[in-house]
């Protein structure tokens, strides 16, 4: 596909083919697209059943993936020094966009995602799933790594600071995804083990007190967690009823648009948060493994296209970017399946809705920017 | 490490960066087939289980709803209590076309088309795989109806619920509340969960109230369930395991009302509109609560018609509003004990001396004239006579000299103007007028002056002063036990209904009033005992045949107000424009066991609309079968039983001298007066 054989006279010349020129014209990395595009290809599928046949959702679901590829597109375009010269204003925007957020979430009295544009609604959380990363990136592309214990107390505020303010709004999961995506950065970076252990003991110190501060429905659903069968009418009913799913699926599926549970509407959100066990009742084991293993490929070339990178900045980001990616589908197949509590974490490029579908593809936008931009040496 | 000379060391970089992805990518597969695994677990070797559960025969949770405690009078009589009914409910998942199915039930004459849009929005809120009543109690005939068509209605079905009887009917309806079904409000108040197969909820009263102790628990259990949602017993090898949880019935409220009292003053108010409130002045415990016209609670449990509402909504009579509560009136006369009481403790009047009562009074440099209400004079008058006679003159010249100011700041210790705290809310503060109450209530700057006529007014309970029934019975309470002030309640305590333990809540003294001395509480009850004896003004009506002591207030709140220069005449004025009666009373004198106040809208005079509806009520309370005075019960008699946990004494020893002995503690403790 990349290569082909040109055979002019004696000689034999092996030259890219012509997709492979555009997609390096384009700055695109083809695997990764191929990858992202099987993994999109089959939530629409997916969707098309959990939605009841509806083919407006899925258009719906189609127009946001195409919005999503455009910004991947054009943040691939964008050089990574302008991207890393930005990467402070944008953190600033994101955090003075969230105050706005939390305030007039304060006088409204209520839940508060949202900043309304007029003709667009905008979540600034999502833009901070990329802000936070870039911005930890930025913070130690010319300090010495591993980043020294005064680097770590300024990077840790960083993070901390617009996470806090997601989960005021009040939005945990996004506050928590936000949280992951920096922390793997510092990771990256070559974290001292013993640090990270000191660490993951802290946060188990600060789980124990965030406890008092969590909004009611937030604890239910921790607590739920650990015990869902002792209140199958509240709480517990999703996961019940999304296990029932899955397990009824069996290792090859009722079929597509054939799970009663689905169809049936006894699972809850089946077209959002829990489309997962959607795929499992109808597709069975062997249809999850194989849409784990596309999201592997899909992992594993994003971490090879940042190994490739070439200064610090361009490793940190697209690293924690890659693994980033992972965390989404863990947690949600996790939560689906009953291994986690349900935190409300879309699966990624397959749950209907939201704009998470674009800010994910836009990361890998920047992804692909990193990579196809750096400097051939010698070739 | 040395600080400062660290330079980047680029290699070392890649080195450490590509080390740590190699690591994640081992977390990642290892991740990635713990998940596997996970799905190997369910979609394989409990497979059978689960594809048990889901196909075929399904299983789904039922919710048992709780049973809703009992609520009792005093005497262990059943006032509320559950009954089983049919009733219809429909599950929103399982309906195919939920427009076509209620239309059908209306065709069937199940459901009337008035309420079709509230039912709609009802089902609409409710999540889709609750069962959600859309009619209460269904006759055995609707039953048979839809049985034979129950086919046509998948998603419907008829089941055996508990509803709420109660056997008084409109008896203490407005001391009670009532339950109706849950409405879209209250699920916003409600959690979702807790509620799912319950149908009923308090609105009003103690049932509202205590909604959380009535309420208990849902248990549910899983029932296994064809393709078209109805339950099926198992054939065949595989059973589930089924689970059941049973729920904990609701807590019985033990309740202070006194349903002999209680029915006696339902009775004596009979048709006319009106309050009594009959109180403990010992604990506040409620003996009675009575408004009316009430109406029928059983009517909201088996669900009214929009029409049913409409009617009672809009009756002119206004039976849905509870007047003790929330009916705000002059208090006339009643609150001539108190402007007595502040007189004695400004030192403004001298109990013995008498003031010559020509039947008018006039403002120095004034010529409008202030009459006395009955018209004609009493002549010489001393303290005594002013209470006993209602001599209006009197208090005309007491308030001018004791001011506003004073009189508003004596009087709010006793409850006027702020709400007593009862335990089932919802009542009105009245106004208690005072300057500043007069300056930010008005718009206007002239209007925002204070003038001294309005104190002259204010001195016989007339002008801007508003109070409820509840408000003068509390009052009266206070004047019985001599300052005491306890925070009225309707419910004392709480019994566990499987074992029937029986857990008391101690009174709550809210305020007490010890600076006023026990002599000015004497000449003020004195003179309130006049009122039944010789020439007071309701010797003639409740005073007659008295085995015991009753001090008592007449009054009468005006509805219309008459020219200075005129004469009000009962006859002349239409039903509707007549004064209000009240009577306020507590009994026995010396050692007061109940209190009460009445009000007779357009009753007339104190003396004759309310007066006598009290003496019933203190007979009724006080004495035997044979007419004889009861036996005071002991110390704590309605705390009924020892209170082991109370750290402070519930009840003080009523002989204690206020400000000695038995202090409450000192965040309690009014000031009062210089």
């Amino acid at each position: 596909m990349i290569y082909e054989e040109v055979t002019s006279g004696s000689r034999t010349r092996r030259t890219l083919t012509g997709t492979a020129r555009m997609l390096l014209a384009l700055k695109l990395d083809g695997p990764l697209l191929i990858g992202l595009s099987l993994v999109a290809l089959y939530g629409l599928i997916v969707l098309y059943s959990a939605s009841g046949q509806s083919l407006s959702m899925v258009g719906r679901a189609a127009i946001r993936l195409v919005m999503g590829g455009v910004a991947m597109l054009v943040l691939a375009q964008v050089n990574p020094n302008f991207l890393r010269r930005t990467s402070p204003w944008l953190y600033a925007l994101g955090c003075v966009l969230l105050l706005i957020v939390d305030l007039t979430g304060y006088i409204g009295k209520g839940a508060q995602r949202w900043l309304d544009l007029g003709i667009v609604r905008f979540q600034p959380s999502e833009l901070m799933k990329l802000a936070v990363p870039m911005m930890c990136a930025w913070y130690l592309h010319e300090r010495p790594l591993p980043p020294s214990p005064l680097s770590l107390a300024v990077l840790t505020t960083l993070i901390f600071v617009p996470v806090a303010m997601v989960v005021a709004q009040p939005d945990l999961g996004t506050g928590m995804l936000i949280a992951i995506g920096g922390m793997l950065v510092i990771v990256l970076a070559g974290l001292q083990v013993r640090i990270i252990m000191a660490l993951l003991g802290l946060a188990a110190i600060g789980a124990w007190i965030g406890w008092h501060f969590l909004h009611e429905y937030q604890r239910k659903r921790v607590l739920m967690f650990l015990d869902p069968q002792s209140d199958p009418l509240g709480a517990g009913y999703h996961t019940i009823q999304s296990q029932i799913a899955i397990g009824s699926g069996g290792p090859f599926g009722k079929g597509w648009m054939n799970g009663s549970q689905a169809q049936l509407e006894f699972l809850p959100e089946r077209s959002t948060d829990f489309i997962f066990a959607v795929a499992g009742e109808e597709f069975g084991m062997l249809g999850l493994v194989i849409l784990l293993l596309l999201y592997l490929f899909v992992v594993g070339r994003a971490l090879y296209l940042a190994m490739q990178t070439q200064d610090t900045f361009a490793r940190l980001l697209a690293g924690s970017l890659a693994l980033t990616f992972f965390v989404y589908v863990f947690i949600n197949a996790g939560m689906v399946s009953g291994l986690l509590p349900v935190v409300g974490v879309p699966l990624p490029l397959v749950s209907y809705g939201g704009t998470s579908m674009v800010t994910l593809l836009a990361g890998f936008g920047i992804l692909m920017s990193l990579y196809s931009h750096r400097k051939l040496i010698g070739s | 490490m040395v600080r400062g000379v660290r330079i980047k060391d680029h290699w070392s970089e890649q080195r450490i960066f590509d080390q740590r992805v190699l690591i994640a990518g081992v977390f990642i597969v290892a991740l990635t087939l713990v998940l596997i695994g996970r799905l190997f677990l369910l979609q394989v070797i409990r497979h059978d289980y689960y594809s048990e559960l889901s196909q075929g025969n399904r299983v789904r949770i039922e919710p048992i709803p709780a049973a809703r405690g009992l609520i009792l009078d005093r005497n262990g009589e059943v006032l509320a209590a559950n009954q089983p009914a049919y009733q219809l409910e429909l599950v929103p998942e399982e309906v195919p076309d939920l427009d076509a199915t209620l239309s059908g039930l209306v065709n069937l004459g199940l459901l009337d088309p008035d309420d079709l849009d509230n039912l709609r929005r009802t089902i609409k809120s409710r999540r889709a795989f609750d069962s959600v009543p859309i009619r209460l109690r269904l006759s055995e005939e609707d039953v048979a109806k839809f049985a034979v068509r129950r086919f046509e209605f998948p998603g419907v079905d008829i089941k055996t619920r508990q509803t709420r009887w109660y056997p008084n009917k409109e008896i203490a309806v407005h001391a009670l509340g009532y339950v109706a079904a849950i409405s879209e409000q209250d699920l916003d108040r409600i959690d979702r969960a807790a509620y799912a197969g319950t149908t009923l909820i308090g609105k009003l009263g103690v049932e509202s109230a205590y909604e959380k102790e009535l309420h208990g628990t849902n248990g549910f259990r899983e029932v296994l369930v064809n393709a078209k949602g109805r339950s099926v017993q198992r054939q065949g090898a595989f059973v589930p395991k089924l689970r059941v949880q049973a729920p904990v019935p609701g807590t019985d409220l033990l309740t202070t009302l006194d349903m002999p009292t209680q029915r006696v003053a339902e009775e004596a108010l009979g048709d006319r509109r009106g309050a009594v409130v009959a109180i403990d002045p010992n604990t506040g415990d409620i003996i009675a609560l009575v408004s009316r016209p009430g109406f029928d609670p059983n009517l909201f449990g088996r669900g009214l018609t929009r029409a049913e509402f409409k009617a009672l909504n809009e009756d002119v009579d206004l039976p849905l509003i509870n007047r003790a509560l929330r009916g705000t009136y002059p208090p006339g006369s009643t609150v001539k004990p108190v402007m007595a009481l502040a007189g004695l403790a400004y030192n403004e009047v001298d109990p013995h001396a008498h003031r010559f009562c020509a039947g008018i009074f006039r403002l120095p440099g004034s010529s409008r004239p202030f009459r006395e209400g009955r018209g004609g004079r009493h002549g010489p008058t001393d303290l005594w006579n002013a209470i006993a006679r209602s001599c209006d003159v009197y208090f005309y010249d007491l308030a001018n000299r004791l001011g506003v100011d004073r009189i508003a700041e004596f009087l709010a210790p006793f409850g006027f103007g702020s709400v007593t705290g009862i335990d089932i809310g919802g009542e009105k503060p009245g106004i208690l007028p005072s300057r500043e109450w007069k300056r930010k209530s008005f718009k206007r700057p002239e209007d925002q002056v204070w003038f001294p006529g309005e104190t002259v007014s204010f001195g016989i309970g007339q002008g801007y002063m508003l109070v409820t029934p509840l408000q003068l019975a509390h009052y009266t309470a206070i004047l019985a036990s001599r300052g005491k002030s306890y925070k009225p309640r309707l419910v004392n305590g709480f019994r566990d209904p499987t074992t029937g333990q029986i857990r008391h809540i101690p009174p709550v003294q809210s305020a007490y009033l010890k600076n006023i001395p026990e002599e000015h509480w004497q000449i003020v009850t004195e003179g309130m005992m006049g009122t039944l004896k010789g020439r007071g003004t309701a010797a003639a009506t409740a005073g007659r045949n008295m085995t015991y002591t009753i001090a008592g207030k007449t009054g009468t709140a005006q509805v219309f107000t008459v020219d200075a220069n005129e004469r009000y005449d009962e006859k002349t004025i239409s039903e509707r424009l007549r004064d209000h009666s009240w009577f306020i009373a507590f009994a026995p004198a010396e050692a007061p066991r109940i209190a009460v106040a009445t009000i007779v809208e357009n009753g007339g005079f104190g003396s004759t609309g309310a007066a006598p509806i009290v003496r019933k009520v203190l007979d009724a309370y006080l004495l035997d079968a044979e007419g004889k005075l009861k036996a005071p019960l002991p110390a704590q008699d309605t705390s009924r039983g020892p209170q082991s946990r109370g750290a402070r004494p519930a009840t003080p020893p009523r002989t204690v001298i206020p400000g000695g002995g038995s202090a409450p503690p000192p965040d309690l403790e009014l000031e009062e007066g210089e």
